[in-house]
């Protein structure tokens, strides 16, 4: 049984007190004294050249302290991409600059032009209103397919086009993907979107810039993931300041989901306006203009094709996908589509053979970056949807069809065509769990109590991997990233023997203070509240890579067991020189050393405070003190993977449809705290749920978002996100990593939207609306009533 | 927001003395007006506000009609018109969520007359009365499209009538982003026949169904309308549905209002 808050118990999430009394500390309750505040004046056409920019008016009214444009930001550098992709003919992707205020044109609505600062935001924003911008508007280019057309109106006139890169992988593999389909005794394909989405996280963006002259140095609190990357692009490439007159703060912070990852113009603004004007900077986003200045998430248009012999066995895969970039690249926007999709195209099957075409496209919107679950949610689209319709269109059971295919649990480590191997996983396990909890065997007869009430009910399966634990260093070098994707820990441990924790990993909303704690707890045997987490500050903290991809447990966890185990290690030194033993004969449990044998024991505050205190210490072998720090940098990814049922009753008079249930068997590999993985679980099945069903980020020909607020754009509501059977007893731990962590916190977000849409063709297939092969996302009632009559 | 002043009077003379002012604006629960102050769509001078103004507020039988107050919030509908007229309460219990049934009120709903609104279809589809400062306004004659009203400016709803019905519903279909109504009918039966009003569909904003009047004026049932289907002519198209849906949804919408109607 798990200590009570060690490694497996469902301890309660300590920070949630402060969250849930209203005393969090967020970025926008920082208010520091003599701060001013920032609007920014966007764009409200997609594409135009701007003439000229009368600031006069707006210079001279009330508590205005100066109007920025982008002349005052000659020196600095363009907003950076951490990532650089090689296309299929060997030629680097386009980069064009992506300047903190547009410079001379505007490329997407809310492209910022002006930053007004001024003693109060209402002053700001009026004055605002009053500077005049003279722009040209150019015509728009919002399809990603008529933006590559010939003669399409260019985004960024100093490239040659608006691909971004034309990327192939694996490129030597094409010809043979050919020749399989060639020779398939079947071919199935099928075209479908990957609906754009917005972040939408409770809080939005904030960010407040500090300058203290007398040090030369630099603060920037500001609503990130990730502080020390923040730190290290916006100090080495945008604004030249090094890294020791920088200081990033990201406290707490309400959510993020791949949008507070990336390094945003407004950070960069309000460090470098606090300089200029000698006095704090602030700027806290409103909602609207988080619809058009966060970056933006999937946005993919695919066409894919499996080709499959006699006995149904996958042969080959194929696909040929349009990513969009939005105007501008965002930190991570090319890897996105690229890495962290075409290595998961081979899903949990044996298929031998995989070629990916991704044609990264510039486009006049937003610009798109990782959401969660990041290029892994629109591979398993993909693929599980495919898998689907060549079960129906084989006439084969869909559950049959993947169990052939499925690698199997003895095949592992199992290398995919596709670069990646998978190091463990039982996916016959979880589809059996999952079918067991879904109670499948009853579905017939609660179909048939549905019809009865005119209602259409459904069952969809998928079946997801994901690449998770990002990501081994060397490795994602090779590939173009321009980062490391190791992370930190220091654990330092107090003289009475409590324990700080720095950690790389940034916690916004996952629970670190908790669970990162009962690792500490469990390892050292003391009791966790003994032991305090800190993160999100870079003056305190080692440089970390932040919180994204399902990394913090299984990379920053990993970091944080290995200074740990420094620590005992050292510990231990000291409790042999106090016991009078040999150390390899010391062992430590539940806090207490003692040499194997024997009665004779010190605890462990007996030991850290003979290292702060060392009178009686072996001063000549061992230093004072009881700290250490350690980098983790993971040997592979980590592969989650599970089995998602989605049921649903459809309404066929009005197309909308009702998850009546919903179940998650997942493979996660070793459980810290159960309870906060199912919470991490039911967010991810909430936002799949969204995608699937509610959320749709849709501009107009002209570049103008139609869905720029909360009455437009449906995020999912409690009673849309009902029914949740959550379980994790499949496990077959991670191999390579001390604590045998996998990661949780995309997983919902990946699997679920190819379970609710296939549930709804299951709906109408079963109902004799068979013409109706696909739907893409959202299905909304209206488009599901659409293709009924189609 | 804009700077603006505020006042608070208790009597709607005094109300209406303070609108006499250029750019005042009544507010009454702020639920429409506030935001869009906040998005800078709306700046006006003086905001004159409704809601200490005790003569505008209850609800109470006068003879066959439900007289309410035209500050009264949503959530007192629901509960005080409960027993009198359950299709209205009920209709009023469906307007966004606690909060905003906790503010909004009917008459700042009708004076905004937004096409996607709920109560618009309750005052067309019971033939109500909206009673001002100055006059009586039959709600036949009252609503003139999305977001315009027979309401002069400076002209303040001080209560409606809504005749009470032998039998209605009111049946929602939402929005799945905003929940106002994607299309929402009003079903009312009297003596003097069935009055059938749409809301959220039309570009038109509300407007009555004649042949579903006349149809269910005959035979008061779903079937009766089973194969009656409305045009889609300047029906609205947007991210949530095209012309050929709403239209579509006043039909299921319709016989699903008469079916539930009591
Ligand atoms: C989240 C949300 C969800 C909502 N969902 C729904 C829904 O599902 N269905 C629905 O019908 N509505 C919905 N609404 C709108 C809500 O019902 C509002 O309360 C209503 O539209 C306006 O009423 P109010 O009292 O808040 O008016 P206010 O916002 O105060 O005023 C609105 C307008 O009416 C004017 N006005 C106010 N009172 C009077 C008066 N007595 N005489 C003349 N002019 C007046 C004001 O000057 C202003 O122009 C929703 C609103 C929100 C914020």
């Amino acid at each position: 049984m798990p200590k009570d808050d060690g490694i497996g118990a469902s301890t309660k999430r300590r920070e949630d007190v402060r969250f849930l009394t209203g005393n969090g500390k967020y970025t926008d309750d920082i208010n520091l004294r003599g701060q001013c505040f920032v609007h920014f004046l966007r764009s409200d056409v997609a594409h135009g050249r701007i003439r000229g920019i009368d600031t006069s008016a707006a210079e001279g009214m009330d508590g205005v302290l100066k109007v920025f444009t982008a002349a005052d930001f000659e020196t600095a550098g363009g907003l950076p991409c951490g990532w650089q992709v090689t296309d299929r003919f060997g030629e680097v992707m386009q980069e064009p600059k992506h300047p903190i205020l547009a410079e001379g044109k505007v490329r997407h609505v809310g492209d910022p032009i002006c930053a007004v600062v001024a003693e109060t935001y209402e002053q700001a924003r009026d004055a605002a209103e009053a500077i005049e911008v003279d722009i040209e508007q150019l015509e728009a280019v919002v399809d990603m397919k008529a933006a590559l057309a010939e003669g399409a109106p260019k985004v960024h006139d100093e490239l040659t086009s608006n691909l971004c890169y034309d990327w192939g992988f694996v490129e030597e593999n094409k010809d043979a993907v050919n020749a399989a389909f060639e020779s398939a005794a079947h071919v199935v394909s099928l075209e479908l979107t990957n609906n754009r989405l917005v972040a939408n996280p409770m809080e939005p963006r904030v960010a407040v810039g500090d300058y203290d002259p007398w040090g030369d140095s630099h603060t920037l609190y500001t609503t990130s993931q990730n502080p020390h990357v923040i730190r290290l692009l916006m100090g080495a490439f945008v604004l030249n300041i090094p890294e020791h007159k920088l200081r990033v703060v990201a406290p707490d912070v309400g959510g993020g989901f791949g949008s507070k990852i990336y390094h945003y113009a407004e950070e960069a603004f309000c460090t470098y306006a606090a300089k200029v004007l000698k006095r704090p900077v602030k700027w806290t986003s409103s909602r609207s203009e988080a619809f058009i200045s966060d970056a933006h998430g999937r946005d993919h248009k695919t066409k894919i094709e499996l080709a499959l012999d006699a006995d149904h066995n996958f042969t080959a895969l194929r696909t040929e996908t349009y990513a969009n970039m939005g105007a501008y690249l965002s930190t991570f926007a090319p890897s996105i589509p690229t890495w962290l999709h075409g290595t998961l195209m081979a899903g949990n099957y044996k298929t031998p053979l995989i070629y990916v075409n991704v044609k990264a496209v510039f486009t006049n919107t937003v610009p798109v970056d990782a959401y969660r679950g990041a290029g892994r949610p629109e591979a398993t689209f993909q693929i599980e949807r495919l898998v689907d319709k060549a079960a129906r269109e084989l006439g084969v059971d869909p559950i049959e069809l993947r169990r052939k295919n499925f690698i199997k649990a003895d095949e592992f480590p199992y290398q995919t065509p596709v670069a990646v191997v998978y190091d463990t996983g039982n996916y016959h396990a979880t589809m059996d769990k999952m079918l067991e909890l879904a109670d499948y065997a009853g579905f017939e007869a609660r179909r048939a109590e549905s019809a009865k009430h005119g209602k259409l009910r459904g069952f969809g399966i998928a079946h997801y991997i994901e690449a998770c634990g990002i990501a081994p260093s060397n490795l994602v070098g090779q590939l173009g990233a321009r980062a490391g994707l190791y992370e930190s820990a220091s654990v330092r441990v107090n003289a009475t023997g409590s324990i700080s924790v720095y950690t790389g990993s940034h916690s916004h909303g996952q629970g670190h203070e908790t669970s990162f704690a009962q690792v500490v707890a469990d390892m050292i045997g003391v009791d966790a509240n003994s032991i305090e987490i800190h993160h999100g500050d870079t003056s305190n903290t080692p440089m970390g890579m932040g919180t994204y991809g399902s990394r913090s447990l299984a990379v920053g966890g990993s970091a944080i067991v290995k200074a740990t185990n420094k620590i005992i290690d050292k510990a231990k030194k000291i409790a042999a020189h106090l016991l009078e033993a040999a150390p390899e004969d010391i062992e430590l449990k539940d806090g207490k050393f003692s040499v194997a044998g024997t009665d004779k024991s010190v605890d462990w505050s007996g030991v850290t405070l003979a290292a702060y205190v060392p009178h009686n210490y072996p001063l000549e072998d061992l230093e004072p003190g009881l700290e250490e720090t350690a980098f983790y940098d993971p040997s592979n990814f980590t592969y989650p993977s599970g089995a998602y049922g989605c049921e649903i009753e459809l309404d066929p008079e009005t197309g909308k449809i009702d998850i009546l249930r919903f179940i998650a068997a997942d493979d996660f590999g070793n459980i810290v705290n159960p309870m906060i993985v199912e919470g991490q679980v039911h967010g991810g099945l909430a936002q799949g749920i969204g995608q699937a069903l509610l959320e749709n980020c849709a501009y107009d020909d002209e570049g103008q978002l139609l869905s720029g607020s909360f009455m437009d754009y449906a995020m999912p509501r409690a009673d849309d996100v009902r029914g949740f059977t959550v379980d994790h007893s499949c496990i077959t731990p991670c191999t390579h990593n001390p604590l045998g962590v996998k990661g949780c916190g995309e997983a919902g977000a990946i699997g679920s939207p190819p379970a609710v849409v296939n549930a709804a063709i299951d709906a109408l297939h079963r109902a004799g609306h068979t013409h109706v092969t696909h739907i893409d996302m959202p299905l909304t009632p209206a488009r599901v009533w659409a293709a009924m009559k189609a | 927001m804009h700077n603006f002043d505020f006042v608070k009077p208790s009597s709607v003379a005094e109300a209406v003395a303070a609108l006499a002012n250029e750019d005042a604006l009544p507010l009454s629960g702020g639920q429409t007006l506030i935001p869009s102050m906040k998005a800078r769509l709306n700046a006006p001078e003086t905001l004159v506000s409704l809601t200490g103004i005790d003569e505008l507020k209850g609800v109470c039988v006068d003879g066959g009609s439900l007289v309410i107050g035209a500050a009264t919030t949503h959530a007192t509908v629901a509960a005080e018109a409960a027993s009198h007229f359950p299709g209205l309460a009920a209709l009023a219990g469906q307007i966004g969520d606690p909060a905003v049934r906790n503010r909004g009120t009917l008459g700042g709903s009708l004076a905004n007359n937004d096409p996607s609104a709920c109560y618009p279809a309750a005052a067309l589809g019971t033939g109500a009365t909206v009673v001002t400062n100055t006059r009586e306004i039959a709600a036949d004659d009252y609503f003139q499209g999305m977001f315009t009203t027979a309401l002069e400016e400076g002209e303040i709803i001080t209560s409606v009538r809504f005749p009470i019905a032998e039998k209605s519903a009111y049946a929602k279909f939402l929005q799945p982003a905003s929940r106002f109504a994607l299309t929402g009918v009003f079903v009312a039966k009297y003596a003097s026949g069935v009055r059938v009003a749409v809301t959220g569909a039309s570009e038109n904003g509300v407007f009555r169904w004649a042949e579903a009047e006349a149809a269910l004026s005959q035979d008061f049932s779903a079937d009766a309308i089973a194969d009656l289907k409305c045009s889609p002519d300047e029906m609205i198209s947007d991210l949530h549905g095209t012309p050929e849906y709403r239209a579509h949804l006043v039909g299921v919408m319709t016989r699903r209002a008469v079916a539930a109607a009591r």
